[in-house]
């Protein structure tokens, strides 16, 4: 009799956990996708019923997973150069890259489907655009051929809130144009702020940021002129349907900062920024974010004012105001 | 070593097919509740039902049956 023994290995390193394959749909991502298509929707005239309000914002913020999950499939070669990226599961070896793909793509048809179905055939397309955009015109096309890539690709970014209001109204209107505006051209100063102190990554995977192929100083310059041009498209939001006087003092104030700081960063030089660790640049990314969030909070906040007379007529119709 | 042991492995994949059985069972509910909430706030329900119905032919407006 022989014994026979088996001596199997299997690494099961490398097998994908269910939070790997969240992690293809760039949940961080996707919480900023929520967030502004909610506000889109909200604050848009008209109103859905809840359950298809939910089902929206389920299905856009899927649509932006599939295109991050599209993303990674596609970039996996810059993503296993680059320090930041070289942990998300395609690049790491826990998920297959054609998998990835398999994902991007199955997503993308059942968002777009469910989000015309749950909602109207314009957001549906909306969404389509959008994936298209991210995945192909962005990631395929202009992330590795120009330095204006994140400009132009910032747009795949400021849908969400045009798709919310859509979603409610069936067209696209002023405000929705704005929303889109006040995105697409917050994205390149925000970005640029971040490539100038996280330098050495993307020079490593030769995408083209604007710090590697005209240097830095001219990055400086392009945060400034970017910053000068968000301004207005920030402050005309202000006389729409979706603004009012909290939101311009609101936007006035954040605008004035911004640009500040976008100055200061465009007088600073390399030697200046190095001796400090780079502080103006991280200060200005830091609070380009909270400039966003603070916008479309105070959309939320006019919206909410703006409708106070209703609820408080809603209520009282229910005889609710008696128990106070 | 028996052959049914359980290994780390398995937790893995146990943890992925729960994860992907809550996933389909939340899309579900969202179907089954997007449905009930079209059927609520629709329009018409009613149709031809295999039969001609002249109270529904657009035709008829002018002339609407009682």
């Amino acid at each position: 009799m022989t014994d026979i023994r088996a001596d199997i290995s299997y690494s099961d390193e490398k097998e994908a956990r269910f939070s790997d394959y969240v992690a293809l749909l760039k949940p961080r991502v996707m919480s900023l996708v929520v967030f502004t298509a909610l506000v889109g929707l909200i604050v848009a005239p008209g109103a859905l019923h809840p359950i298809e309000a939910l089902a929206a914002i389920i299905f856009i913020a899927l649509g932006g997973g599939a295109s991050g999950a599209l993303n990674m499939w596609w970039d996996a070669d810059i993503d296993r150069v680059m320090k930041r990226t070289s942990g998300r599961p395609v690049p790491a070896g826990r998920v297959a890259a054609g998998e990835a793909m398999a994902l991007g793509f199955a997503l993308s048809g059942i968002s777009v489907i469910m989000l015309w179905l749950a909602t109207n055939a314009l957001a549906g397309a909306l969404l389509a655009f959008t994936i298209f955009f991210y995945a192909v015109i962005y990631t395929m096309w202009l992330k590795r051929a120009t330095p204006q890539n994140i400009v132009i690709g910032g747009a795949a970014g400021a849908f969400p809130p045009m798709i919310g209001w859509v979603a409610v109204t069936g067209s696209i209107s002023i405000e929705a144009c704005l929303m889109f505006m006040l995105i697409f051209m917050w994205t390149p100063p925000h970005f640029w702020a971040l490539a100038l102190f996280m330098k050495s990554d993307y020079h490593k995977a030769n995408v083209p940021m604007l710090t590697v192929t005209h240097g830095r100083k001219v990055t400086r310059a392009h945060i400034l002129v970017y910053t000068v041009a968000l301004i207005p498209f920030a402050l005309a939001a202000g006389f729409t349907s979706i603004g009012g006087p909290a939101y311009l003092l609101l936007s006035l104030a954040l605008n004035a900062v911004f640009l500040q700081g976008a100055w200061a960063i465009w007088r600073r030089t390399e030697l200046q920024a190095e001796a400090d660790g780079y502080a103006v640049e991280k200060r200005v990314f830091r609070f380009s974010l909270a400039y966003l969030f603070l916008h479309f909070g105070a959309f939320l906040a006019e919206a909410a004012l703006s409708r106070l007379p209703a609820y408080a007529e809603f209520a009282a119709s229910f005889k609710i105001l008696e128990l106070f | 070593m028996a052959i049914t042991r359980e290994h780390e492995l398995h937790k893995r994949r146990s943890g992925r097919n729960v994860g992907l059985a809550l996933v389909l069972v939340a899309f579900i509910v969202l179907v089954f509740g997007l449905t009930i909430a079209k059927v609520q706030s629709g329009a018409s329900l009613q149709a031809y039902d295999h039969s001609y119905r002249p109270s529904l032919d657009p035709d008829n407006v002018r002339y609407p049956q009682r």
